[in-house]
């Protein structure tokens, strides 16, 4: 029970050059896979290809395979996969419906168009807004919220669905810290109810918070990957990546010349 | 989901849908079925026009827009929306019959080469209170009903999801619009942009302001429509919907009743029975 990449490359229609090439990518149920990379790296392409977007509602062309539970997903329609992998973006505003005037409506969109009973649709789409810290927000129009307000609101609304596999580009470019550990908070407990979440971040903190691998992508390929503890370290600034804070006051500690026990204390206090 | 998914250390308890979802109108005017408002608004505007006359026409202003209006409570507001909407047509239609009417005898007012008849203001009169009833009805509608609450009856009443869609998306993604718009003239005038002064320098100003409202808007449709697409838009079959406005059986009747009347008024004016 998983979502796989299989040796993947894709090339988008009209491009001259593939934008991601030969990715093996395993999301095994309850894990927090983690993806960065400099920009132009293919992070958000590999999002459009594991969620299956990529080539089926834009074009372009794919090889290898994107296995769903042990099935290739190439001949399902899109709102068959839908049931089964959400795919959250960057821009907030693009991921309101537009056809609903409050915050609640807006997280109820997907589970009311995925047919549920009405009751656990309003019980889903509560627990969703408190799961963001949007509860008191719920009468509000979506349109008149502040970005990060709004991403917080589009993450809800497919944490409402109960994804069993959930592709995330980016989730928290625009929200505060508060709002960022509020969905770090919520992804842990969807991947501890046995969901796969494959999250790609340039903020490589919230990845090593949360994820238990993390790979980095380089002109579309796959370089390292591994154990987060293992990949997200000072190295990755030659890949276009600042490694995380932790890391990087550790190494600045080091290189000052203070001991092992200071480094440690450093690197616990900016973890938390 | 393998375990049993719980999102929140806040338990969402039996808190039912917020209060502003679906919430009753102040009047009893407004807590009508949107469609029984839609059908009297769109019979009532054809039946003014249909009907020959004066009397018939005012009638029809009266009884399906200003009485209406006097019990939802929105008479003023109704007044001046309505007269808005309407002026621009309503003064060249006027103007026009009272100065231009073919056939004209009975002189009431002559300015230079121009000439105002008694037959021509009453022709005026009768065009003015059709106007009146047309945008009276559009505008009473309006001002009673939610955005929203037609389609959601439409969509109950066997509507495509689709097609419910794009309805509610054209109106209200107009808030949207404007917000964008004005981000973006915020952004050009920090670039250098003149958006005030004279009519001919605002006139100059719209254009690099509405180029990147509408091509961005356009630029955003894929995402928009992925994003659609990841939340199971595009499931086939019925989609669950959380209220819908409350109907009864008389509503039903009545709707009929406003249909069968414009029917027979339709084939009233036909055989010529209406002058």
């Amino acid at each position: 029970m998983s979502l796989r990449l299989e040796s993947v490359g894709y090339r988008y229609a009209g491009a001259l050059e593939p934008a991601l090439l030969d990715v093996d990518l395993a999301l095994p149920d309850g894990a927090v896979v983690g993806v960065t990379g400099a920009s132009e790296s293919g992070k958000s392409t590999l999002c459009l290809v594991a969620a299956g977007l990529a080539p089926r509602a834009i074009g372009g062309r794919i090889r290898g395979h994107v296995i769903l539970d042990g099935q290739a997903i190439d001949g399902w329609p899109m709102h068959r996969l839908a049931a089964e992998v959400s795919i959250g973006f960057q821009n907030p505003s693009t991921q309101l419906s537009g056809v609903t005037t409050t915050v609640f409506e807006e997280v109820a969109f997907g589970p009311m168009n995925l047919a549920l009973p009405r009751g656990e649709i309003i019980d889903r789409t509560w627990e969703a807004l408190a799961a963001v810290g949007l509860t008191e927000l719920a009468e509000r129009d979506p349109w008149r919220l502040s970005g990060g307000q709004q991403q917080l609101v589009a993450i809800a609304g497919l944490l409402a669905m109960h994804p069993r596999h959930l592709v995330l580009d980016e989730p928290t470019a625009q929200l505060d810290p508060a709002g960022t550990q509020l969905v770090a908070d919520a992804l842990l407990r969807l991947a501890e109810a046995g969901a796969s979440i494959l999250i790609t971040e340039q903020k490589t903190d919230l990845l090593a918070a949360i994820c238990s691998t993390v790979a980095v992508l380089q002109a579309g390929r796959i370089v390292v990957s591994g154990a987060a503890a293992e990949v997200l370290t000072e190295g990755l600034a030659e890949l276009g990546v600042s490694a995380p804070a932790g890391v990087r006051l550790r190494s600045a500690a080091r290189e000052a010349g203070l001991g092992e026990d200071a480094q440690h204390r450093l690197a616990q206090a900016s973890a938390q | 989901m393998a375990g049993r998914l719980q999102l929140s250390s806040e338990s969402p308890g039996d808190r039912g849908l917020p209060q502003s979802i679906g919430r009753p109108g102040p009047s009893s005017f407004h807590r009508l079925n949107p469609l029984t408002k839609a059908t009297l608004a769109t019979t009532s505007a054809i039946a003014a026009v249909i009907m020959g006359g004066l009397i018939g026409p005012i009638l029809v202003l009266a009884a399906a827009v200003v009485v209406p209006a006097a019990a939802a409570g929105v008479l003023r507001r109704l007044a001046v929306t309505s007269a808005l909407l309407a002026l621009p047509i309503a003064l060249s239609a006027f103007l026009l019959n009272l100065f231009f009417f073919p056939g004209g005898q009975q002189v009431l007012l002559r300015i230079g080469p121009v000439v105002a008849t008694a037959e021509g203001l009453a022709f005026a009169l009768e065009i003015l209170v059709r106007i009146m009833a047309i945008s009276g009805a559009v505008t009473l509608f309006y001002l009673t009903t939610r955005a929203g609450d037609l389609v959601v009856d439409l969509e109950r009443r066997g509507v495509s999801p689709r097609v419910a869609f794009v309805a509610n998306a054209s109106v209200q993604t107009v808030p949207a619009m404007v917000e964008r718009a004005s981000q973006i003239t915020a952004a050009q005038r920090a670039r250098g942009l003149d958006t005030e002064g004279s009519f001919l320098r605002r006139a100059r100003g719209v254009v690099p302001i509405v180029g990147p409202v509408i091509l961005g808007s356009i630029a955003e449709v894929e995402e928009r429509t992925l994003a659609l697409e990841a939340r199971s838009f595009s499931r086939p079959g019925r989609r669950t919907l959380l209220w819908a406005p409350a109907d009864s059986s008389l509503q039903a009747i009545s709707r009929w009743a406003l249909v069968a009347g414009v029917i027979g008024l339709v084939v009233a004016r036909i055989a010529g029975i209406l002058g």
